[in-house]
């Protein structure tokens, strides 16, 4: 644009200047040179002011975006089969200011909602955020409770298996999402510090059901709210240690007196092509009817090595146990173990294929294989 | 308790708060020169929009990037998304390598290990080869895979920039030599 418009004109004004050179004084060939520069500086304050104009207007518009990500799973295991789109999700942020802004997620999951249909649609996330200065960031609204690998990453192409891994399911309930206020304080170089007060688990003092108790802040019982803090260190490139502890005075909220505590360590590490995943989690529940249950103890623990081949190609294998009724007085076996073996295809890096088979033991058995596609933008 | 652990929450927030801002881009340009030099613009034509397009993955959104540049080295605000908004960052290279990276606004909500220096200095030192790649490996952040992402384009952008600075000289210095 600049040089259509400045290149001609000097071009024009050059031309006029030399046909009356011969005719020009000295003095009278200066002051119009004088006038070209000045006219020059003109039309170029011109063009900037025209550039500025037209690169502001998208940027305006773009303080508003929206992605998404979502997966469909086809898990083949002998009779029972099925094919279901397991996720579709939306997000839509808009950034007000550089340190105010506003998330969300909102998902149809298993395709289908309504009454006595097996999806649902639910609002995930929708939180403003707020920076009050480089290391600090304060969160009110509905947000994901700030424990375990997935929880807060959970977009299909950024881990391995097409299906969550087990733990992160059936003890961290994934995807948990709860509403309140969160500070996130970074600090020395590498740790961060993150302390949430928000609403909490409701479960059933009839089987002490964690996922089950999820309310997902859909008039939520709030007479006992629970508290989350979590330590992340992320100094070394690749490495991520993180705990997380949570306490909740009354998980039943009022049904039976039983405060709970969740504990969660994991690490995530990446060299080069190699990477490994391991998460150990586990709930007390103070709580009688919990323990005559054995559920006042549940906990699991999981290992995933995996190696990326290149761009495209990337193989993994977890192992998982888990018991949802390790309390003391349980004396059957219910300890549920798992075996995943499989592999990530890439077809962009935001776009992935998955396959992976999977061996049920312990108190579970079975053993079948489980196909995916999902993507993020 | 609900009451004190929500106004602990906030009261943290204030503690904190009392320290730590965000690095200027101007004050980043002045940290690179003893005395700034004017700032400039390069213009994205046909062929720069061509090779941006491949680095980025997406048609550049600006049709010009201001730079500062002196004989001996050229610096660079970039803006590039991460997952849903932009990240802000400073480039300086001299000799056709990174010579300094910093992250000066972050606007997403996950992913802000990437501002810190233990990441960014892992740039220092890389160059950009003839598949206009990065000649140096970058480890990632586990859960902020997209952020990094967009450093790496920045950073491969603000090389390529840079070349094409050099290589302008380069032919200004031809042009001069050629003249009788």
């Amino acid at each position: 644009m600049y040089h259509k418009l400045v290149l001609p004109t000097l071009a024009a004004l050059s031309l006029g200047v030399q046909a009356e050179t011969d005719s020009l004084t000295r003095e009278e060939l200066e002051k119009a040179l004088d006038q070209q520069a000045k006219k020059i500086a003109e039309l170029e304050e011109k063009v900037n002011l025209a550039v500025e104009a037209v690169e502001a207007a998208p940027a305006a518009a773009t303080h508003t975006n929206i992605g998404g990500y979502g997966e469909l799973h086809y898990n083949n295991f002998g009779t029972d089969e099925d094919i279901d789109f397991h996720r579709f999700v939306l997000f839509i942020s808009h950034q007000f200011s550089d340190n105010l802004r506003f998330f969300s997620e909102l998902e149809i999951e298993h395709s289908y909602a309504g009454e006595s249909k097996p999806g649902a649609v639910e609002l995930e996330q929708a939180y403003i955020e707020y920076d009050i200065n480089a290391s600090t960031t304060l969160k009110g609204g509905l947000f994901l409770v700030p424990v375990g690998i997935l929880n807060e990453t959970h977009e299909p192409d950024t881990f391995y298996g097409v299906e969550r891994n087990p733990i992160e399911k059936n003890i961290i309930p994934t995807t948990w999402w709860e509403a309140g206020a969160a500070v996130t304080y970074r600090f020395a170089d590498g740790f961060s510090l993150d302390f949430a007060s928000h609403s909490g688990l409701s479960v059933d003092p009839a089987d002490f059901n964690i996922r089950s108790g999820r309310q997902k802040v859909a008039k939520a019982d709030a007479d006992s709210f629970a508290y989350t803090t979590r330590l992340k260190y992320t100094g070394i490139p690749g490495l991520e240690i993180a705990g997380s502890l949570q306490h909740q005075d009354d998980i039943t909220q009022g049904a039976a007196d039983a405060s709970a505590r969740l504990i969660e360590i994991h690490t995530a590490y990446s060299n080069g092509p190699f990477a490994i995943r391991a998460l150990w989690a586990q709930w007390d529940i103070d709580s009688e009817l919990a323990d005559i249950l054995g559920k006042d103890q549940q906990n699991g623990y999981f290992v995933e090595p995996a190696y990326r081949l290149n761009e495209e190609f990337g193989f993994f294998a977890r192992y998982s146990v888990w018991d949802n009724t390790a309390g003391s007085a349980n004396t059957i076996d219910t300890e549920m173990r798992q075996v995943n073996v499989g592999v990530n295809y890439w077809l962009h890096p935001n776009v992935v294929i998955k396959f992976d088979t999977e061996n049920r033991l312990g108190a579970q058995d079975g053993s079948g294989y489980n196909v995916g596609i999902g993507y993020q933008f | 308790m609900k009451k004190f652990f929500i106004c602990l929450t906030f009261f943290c927030a204030n503690l904190f708060a009392l320290e730590d801002v965000y690095l200027q881009p101007q004050q980043f340009i002045q940290q690179q020169f003893d005395n700034p030099p004017k700032p400039q613009y390069f213009w994205i034509t046909a062929p720069h929009k061509e090779a941006l397009t491949k680095i980025l993955g997406h048609k550049p959104r600006k049709l010009r990037i201001k730079y500062w540049a002196t004989p001996e080295k050229s610096a660079w605000i970039l803006e590039e998304i991460g997952k849903e908004h932009p990240i802000t960052t400073g480039f300086s290279i001299s000799a056709g390598k990174i010579q300094q990276v910093k992250v000066l606004i972050y606007r997403e909500s996950r992913g802000y290990e990437v501002r810190q220096d233990f990441f960014t200095e892992q740039y220092i030192g890389a160059q950009l080869d003839k598949s206009l790649d990065l000649d140096q490996t970058i480890d990632g952040i586990t859960g902020a895979t997209l952020s990094v992402r967009a450093l790496n384009k920045m950073a491969k952008v603000a090389l390529y920039l840079d070349k094409q600075l050099q290589l302008e000289e380069v032919h200004e210095q031809k042009t001069a030599a050629a003249k009788p």
